[in-house]
């Protein structure tokens, strides 16, 4: 009997998509704190599992547009606020404190 | 100087650019990095060059022993050469006459950093991730790698802890080549399996027909 | 170490079932039956690591290797071309 399926957005093993453009690029340094933060955090209890999760419920659109480093920046915050790391006051707070310095 | 020059250029900042400087400044107010840890990180990860992975090879290129315990137990292999690979687990796969590994991870990006740095956008663009694991010839071709039906192909998922490295063919015409020679011919690619290792230089000029006549 | 159920050789079906969470068992090999090509060890349970718990205890993870054509309907590569697939324990059965 087959079953009902339902299948997420990030698990696309087989399907239809286009030709791989061989394209890289010189990862920028703020991707690389990104990618450092990561780490670091993920040595202090904040899984790459539950990163992945986090970027696997972003909705599908934004999955689809944004960039790597772009998804793992979210995925870490929201990481951080689950387990009450930071809170998302203090992200707002410091985001306007930030884009004001300049 | 300010958020926005620490960037190194003079335009605004995006908003997932600042989100990086939020939670840094966070973390680091709460005790939890530091900026000396954070650029610690970036400077250690962008040591792990795919230089790392071409050593393995050329290794196993050269010592058929150590080719086995690679086969047998990539990351104790690794750490034979004095390889720092934090939290690697480590499978090698060797392309042989009749088969040829290649690698993807359909559900994300997982990749064998500590020895290769960090994935091309390619390896992690919805088109690879959706197409290597179901025409797999199709997608090396267009990589400029057509493989003849008496080779099959063998695609590994990274779906779980495991991290894989493809053990290519040795080249013909290196024999007698010294290990560091041959690892210069180890691409990244060919670690991944969308290529084959570089092929030696052209012949050298003949010898000179004074040495010819000793 | 988890006592391994399955061993090299034996051959298993992915069950076929779609859960919510984060799960590593991709989809397109749910249903699908392979044979055990090796016993990776165990590991903690990445679907309760997502959600922030610790995932123990370790579940033995296999790799599991199926044939190309079985998997796939319309694959056009050789009889011998296969896909190799980690998978946790609790996601195969005896096939």
């Amino acid at each position: 009997m087959k079953a009902l399926t339902r299948r997420m957005h990030h698990d696309m093993g087989g399907l239809p998509a286009g030709r791989v453009r061989p394209t890289e690029h010189e990862y920028a340094e703020w991707e690389r704190r990104v990618d450092a933060l990561s780490m670091i955090m993920g040595r202090q209890g904040v899984t790459v599992d539950q990163r992945r999760k986090n970027i696997e419920l972003l909705p599908p659109e934004e999955y689809d547009r944004m960039a790597y480093y772009e998804k793992w920046v979210i995925s870490l915050a929201q990481s951080l606020v689950e387990q009450g790391i930071v809170s998302s006051e203090e992200i707002a707070r410091k985001m306007v404190e930030v884009e004001r310095r300049g | 100087m300010n958020a926005r020059e620490k960037l190194g250029k003079y335009r605004p900042l995006t908003y997932y650019q600042l989100m990086e400087v939020t939670l840094r400044e966070l973390l680091v107010e709460k005790g939890l990095t530091s900026e000396a840890e954070v650029k610690a990180e970036v400077e250690a990860m962008r040591a792990r060059t795919p230089e790392r992975g071409a050593r393995v090879v050329a290794r196993a290129w050269i010592d058929p022993e150590y080719r086995k315990r690679l086969l047998q137990d990539g990351t104790r292999a690794c750490e034979e050469l004095g390889l720092e690979i934090p939290q690697l687990k480590l499978v090698v796969v060797e392309n042989t006459r009749d088969t040829h590994n290649v690698i993807v991870c359909t559900l994300c990006s997982c990749y064998p950093r500590v020895l290769l740095g960090i994935p091309p956008d390619w390896y992690k663009s919805r088109n690879y991730r959706s197409r290597m694991v179901r025409e797999p010839r199709k997608v090396l071709s267009e990589f400029g790698l057509r493989l003849p039906r008496n080779i099959s192909v063998r695609v590994h998922d990274s779906t779980a802890d495991m991290r894989y490295l493809v053990l290519p063919m040795r080249p013909a015409g290196t024999e007698g080549w010294s290990e560091q020679r041959l690892a210069k011919l180890v691409n990244r690619n060919s670690m991944i399996g969308v290529a084959l290792p570089d092929v030696p230089a052209a012949k050298k000029k003949p010898k000179s027909a004074k040495t010819r006549a000793r | 170490m988890a006592e391994a159920k399955y061993s090299v050789g034996q051959k298993v079906r992915v069950m076929e079932s779609y859960p919510v969470g984060h799960v590593r068992t991709p989809f397109y090999i749910r249903g699908h039956s392979g044979t055990i090509e090796r016993i990776c060890g165990s590991f903690p349970n990445p679907e309760e690591l997502a959600q922030m718990r610790d995932g123990l205890p370790e579940r033995p993870l296999y790799r599991v290797r199926f044939r190309q054509k079985e998997v796939w309907p319309d694959y056009r590569g050789t009889d011998a071309d296969v896909i190799e697939v980690e998978i946790f324990q609790h996601w195969l059965e005896a096939a």
